[in-house]
């Protein structure tokens, strides 16, 4: 399977199952209009004929043999050999969790998946015991892993500092003893963010998730306090601190966007000029009633504005002012290998959420969907059968994926949107889907213009 | 190649093969998150 596009001037290849990307000229890319997974040393007569309306005999031969060479080498209409591996897929030790620490949120932002910060259960903060409950689950289920990942959620994780960091240093405490390496991460919308909580985590997190929207009339209009205030004028100077003072540590400034701002590259430039090179804006997941939901017929603003923001970054690359959007980000080189792309994000298997009671769920999306609950770490109950239905989940099990060209760069997209809104997790989330190619289609083309 | 330029070496075979070893970062495809999406993921290998 190929998957061939134009975008910018470039003309663009990509071999979905060896993963090469190929720029091609005009002749090359009007050539594989008559090229299929069954290639000839030569080209066909009734192909070079059409052809040569418009191109040299000579060239569109040289043309199709150095298509050819790709096709031989396995850089072109390669087989699939990473299906055989889905079989093998196993249920593995678990190495990452969400913890809940807070079901409870300073601000109502219009669109939370978390139902304005409680998850629809009740406004309540983790308790300690219960976060250490939730460290020696992880540790005792995490097998020969060596690095497990902590994530500060909520709701607010700032609305229950004390508890964040009696769990680090407990945690900690464990490292030695059972040979783990702790990387704690946190999500925040800022608004408590002091000196003293600005030094903790630039020491202890290795990533943190600083919200904001972007422009303030924006953040302001969804991201507000419980009395109804714009919270942008308080939170990015202290993003600004924390980023400034964090050094050479990953965070991320990451928003939404939704129907009120289908022009968000102008939020995420926004982001950019205030300082900021670790954006992330990404559209928001509601049911397609609501008002602020993405909806089909806002998908062909939703490409331009896309392709916009790429060609800012290129020539904000060639400035040497560059800036990293998240869904843009692609290695092409050194990403993961094959049987991490298969699935893709780890949920109910390697990962899951803890909430403030003790329950887990597979992921933070999940978070009090009864139908998903594993169990409690208090109580060590654990539902197997889920972690083993989503440990064999992956592109081959899902009806849309295993014929989707940009499977091995979406891996399937997140279950929990496929589960809320199409009502199975084996059916894509389709609005979803449509954006993921798009953005994959300019990442790649990004690629193609800043070698 | 004249009309052609490759812009990586990519071998998802050979990765699947050698792959695996699950130390990596979990990841997300929705980005509320921390975690990368798989296509930017890094690889502890
Ligand atoms: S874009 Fe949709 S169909 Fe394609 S791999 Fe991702 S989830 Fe599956
Ligand atoms: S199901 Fe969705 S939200 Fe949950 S971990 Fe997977 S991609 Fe992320
Ligand atoms: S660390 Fe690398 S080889 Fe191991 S599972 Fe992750 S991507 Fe695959």
């Amino acid at each position: 399977m190929i998957h061939k596009y134009k975008l910018n001037g470039y003309n663009i290849v990509l071999d979905v199952n060896s993963g090469a990307v190929h720029v091609v000229d005009d002749i090359a890319y009007d050539i594989l209009e008559f090229v299929n997974e069954n290639m000839d040393k030569s080209l066909d007569n009734s192909a070079v004929d059409l052809l040569g309306n418009k191109y040299e005999k000579n060239e569109i031969l040289n043309t199709y043999a150095e298509l050819y060479e790709l096709y031989a080498n396995g850089q072109l209409y390669s087989k699939d050999e990473c299906k055989k591996f889905a079989n093998m897929l196993t249920n593995s030790p678990i190495k990452s969790m969400c913890l809940n620490i807070s079901h409870d949120c300073n601000l109502r932002c219009e669109y939370c998946f978390a139902a304005k910060g409680d998850f629809g259960t009740g406004r309540e903060l983790m308790p300690l015991k219960i976060a250490k409950n939730a460290i020696d689950f992880l540790v005792e289920n995490s097998g020969p892993r060596h690095n497990l990942e902590v994530d500060f959620f909520g709701g607010e994780p700032l609305m229950n500092f004390e508890v964040v960091k009696a769990t680090v240093k407990y945690a900690r405490s464990l490292e030695k003893k059972y040979n783990k390496n702790f990387r704690f991460t946190i999500t925040t919308n800022g608004l408590l963010l002091s000196d003293d909580k600005i030094d903790f985590i630039n020491q202890e997190m290795s990533n943190v998730v600083l919200s904001l929207d972007g422009r303030k009339e924006i953040n302001d209009k969804l991201r507000v306090t419980s009395k109804g205030c714009g919270t942008f004028d308080i939170i990015v100077p202290k993003y600004q601190k924390l980023v400034n003072e964090r050094r050479d540590k990953d965070y991320y400034v990451r928003g939404t966007f939704t129907r009120n701002n289908l022009d968000f590259a102008n939020d995420v430039i926004k982001i950019a000029d205030l300082g900021f090179d670790q954006i992330s804006i990404e559209p928001v997941v509601l049911n397609e009633n609501l008002e602020y939901a993405i909806k089909k017929e806002d998908l062909p603003r939703i490409y331009k504005e896309y392709e916009k923001l790429a060609l800012e970054m290129i020539k904000r690359k060639k400035e040497d002012k560059c800036f990293n959007f998240f869904h843009f980000m692609i290695d092409l080189e050194q990403g993961p290998c094959a049987i991490k792309r298969l699935r893709g994000c780890s949920c109910g298997n390697e990962y899951i959420a803890v909430t403030p009671s003790g329950d887990i769920y597979p992921c933070h999306q999940f978070v009090g969907q009864e139908k998903w609950n594993m169990g409690n770490v208090t109580t060590k109950s654990f539902n197997n059968n889920i972690k083993e239905y989503f440990a064999k989940t992956n592109i081959y099990t899902k009806e849309k994926c295993k014929d989707c060209w940009v499977k091995f760069f979406c891996s399937g997209g997140c279950n929990a949107n496929s589960w809320q809104y199409e009502g199975d997790v084996a059916k894509s989330h389709n609005i979803s889907c449509e954006l993921e190619k798009k953005r994959v289609e300019c990442a790649l083309m990004i690629k193609a213009a800043t070698v | 190649m004249k009309h052609i330029k490759t812009l990586n070496k990519a071998d998802l075979k050979g990765s699947a093969s050698k792959g695996g070893c699950g130390e990596c970062q979990a990841s997300c495809q929705s980005a509320c998150k921390t975690s990368c999406t798989v296509a930017n993921q890094k690889c502890e290998k």
